[in-house]
């Protein structure tokens, strides 16, 4: 009995064994299950901090969208043109503008108008051809209408805005944007045939070299000398060329969009266009101040295109004696 | 205050485009105009490919009307960006500032000229006294009619969440808790294993947010 007794306790235990081991395996599975479905949600790309990293960075995939730059996630360079623009070419083309005008008046107030040494001889000498006054004042009004529909873009929020009603807003920026880029090209030509037009007056000499020292006359005593153009023009003459050019071939880029420029391309030419034109405009007071108001006698250059002759000898002793020789010979 | 908010979750988006067909269906905007649009990262990559829905995102501090010459835009109290179509004269600074690509121009003149800006509204409109101007030029006003935006209303995996951001919020951090988070979901930071008590707190804490109404 107790043999069988024993064959028994061990039939019950085997069941028992059984029993545990068929279960095991389910709770196993079970908890195996739920760890493999956290395991995926939590491996998925999205969760994944390199994934929103990168994202940051400005990947691309791809959309079915066909906007240039549609397939970019996040454009991060707009944030930084964003800073570059209002923070540093905004106030910092309002302080080169202020601070030009500002020299310009304390010059002004100072120094004074620079006067005709003697009298006016009446006999005049030509200057500028009627070409060069066509050239010049194509180019000179393209600039006033290109600076005045350009800074409303930049500024004109800031002043122009509060003051008008919204229709009249909208209509003088619609006017200033379109007046900008259909203006734009032709100054552009106009820049261009005064390069080729005056490139044979402005090359440096030692001439310039000594006007320069001289400071234009403003340093020590008497005139420096000075050719058909002198040091100062030059100057201005290669700032046209090198800004100027700068200007409207940037000007062009943001122009004509429809050649599939990037967004990037478009910032990087904005902020070129906008620093150099800005520039120009600066170094461009200096200029109209001098040709006007700063020197006796040379408007008139521009504007009829003959100086009078004691003006010629003043401002131009070189380019005066070569002109009387040429006439005499 | 209300203060509005798209979130995608990408664990959920399909890249059906459903999103973008009920928003042009909703705003009938201009040809060549998609003012919603999916982008998929890795396509094609198994276990790596990640769609996203993207539009304006509304921004706190936008900087589309940061860079604006004629400051067409303007917040609204739901904490939108609206713009006025008026004011828009089509420089297209908006869109080389928007990190988004949200703002679309029609391509109405010679040279690649741009028409007047167009991007998404929240389906509120914009600013025009009649509501038939309005729809014309700006698209749906949904939120004037209690509705939500079309897009989010129609994804079908719910991936697409509109509305105030808390409860936007709330029912991507109860999406977020179920998933568990590994790392918190959003940190860069590996934990350690003796730091587990630590994720098992943050777990409790985030379990608790959720059953909370804001």
């Amino acid at each position: 009995m107790a043999r069988y007794q024993s064959v028994r306790d061990i039939k019950a235990w085997l069941i028992l064994l059984l029993v545990v081991l068929m279960a095991l395996p389910a709770t196993v599975l079970a908890q195996q299950g739920a760890d493999a479905r956290r395991e995926a949600f939590q491996s998925m790309p999205g969760t994944q901090p390199s994934f929103w990293e990168d994202a940051m960075q400005g990947v691309s995939g791809r959309t079915q969208s066909n906007s240039p730059g549609a397939d970019t996630l996040i454009m991060v360079e707009g944030e930084r043109w964003r800073e570059i623009r209002n923070q540093w070419i905004s106030p910092g083309g309002a302080i080169a503008l202020g601070g030009s005008l500002l020299a310009i008046t304390l010059f002004y107030l100072l120094v004074g108008k620079v006067k005709l040494e003697h009298p006016r001889t009446g006999r005049k000498v030509e200057r500028w051809s009627r070409w060069d006054r066509t050239i010049h004042w194509f180019v000179a009004s393209l600039f006033i209408i290109l600076a005045i529909t350009g800074l409303s873009i930049l500024y004109a929020k800031w002043f122009l805005m509060p003051i008008l009603p919204t229709s009249v807003w909208a209509a003088w920026m619609t006017a200033a944007k379109n007046i900008h880029n259909y203006l734009g090209p032709l100054f552009g030509l106009g820049v261009l045939a005064m390069i080729i037009k005056w490139l044979k007056h402005n090359f440096f000499n030692m001439v310039d070299l000594k006007w320069f020292l001289k400071g234009g006359g403003l340093v020590g005593k008497g005139h420096p000398s000075a050719g058909y153009l002198n040091g100062g023009e030059k100057v201005w003459f290669w700032m046209i060329v090198f800004v100027g050019l700068t200007v409207v071939i940037s000007g062009l880029v943001l122009d004509f969009p429809n050649f599939g420029q990037t967004r990037e391309t478009m910032q990087l030419f904005l902020i070129i266009h906008a620093g150099s034109s800005l520039l120009l405009m600066a170094a461009a007071f200096g200029h109209i101040y001098i040709g006007t108001l700063g020197t006796e006698g040379a408007f008139e250059g521009m504007k009829t295109g003959y100086v009078d002759e004691s003006w010629a000898k003043q401002h131009h002793d070189l380019w005066y004696d070569a002109v009387k020789n040429k006439t005499k010979s | 205050m209300a203060r509005m908010k798209f979130l995608c979750d990408s664990e959920r988006c399909i890249e059906c485009n459903g999103c973008v067909t009920a928003c042009k269906n909703a705003n009938e905007t201009e040809w060549g105009i998609q003012r919603r649009r999916v982008v998929t990262l890795d396509d094609g990559e198994i276990g790596k490919e990640v769609s996203i829905s993207v539009a304006c995102m509304h921004c706190s501090d936008a900087p589309c009307m940061a860079v604006c010459p004629t400051d067409c835009f303007y917040p609204t109290e739901d904490g939108l960006i609206l713009h006025n179509k008026d004011a828009c004269i089509g420089c297209g600074y908006c869109l080389y500032a928007c990190p988004f690509g949200a703002p679309q121009f029609p391509k109405q003149g010679a040279f690649g000229a741009r028409g007047k800006m167009d991007k998404c509204t929240f389906c509120a409109g914009g600013p025009e006294e009649d509501p038939v101007l309005e729809e014309q030029k700006y698209g749906a006003n949904r939120l004037r009619e209690g509705k939500l935006p079309l897009c989010a209303e129609m994804c079908s995996t719910k991936a697409l969440l509109a509305g105030d951001a808390a409860e936007v919020a709330d029912i991507f951090r109860e999406r977020v808790v179920y998933r568990g988070h590994r790392n918190s979901a959003w940190s860069s930071v590996e934990h350690e294993a003796a730091e587990s008590e630590q994720l098992a707190k943050n777990a409790a804490d985030l379990a608790y947010d959720a059953t909370q109404s804001v």
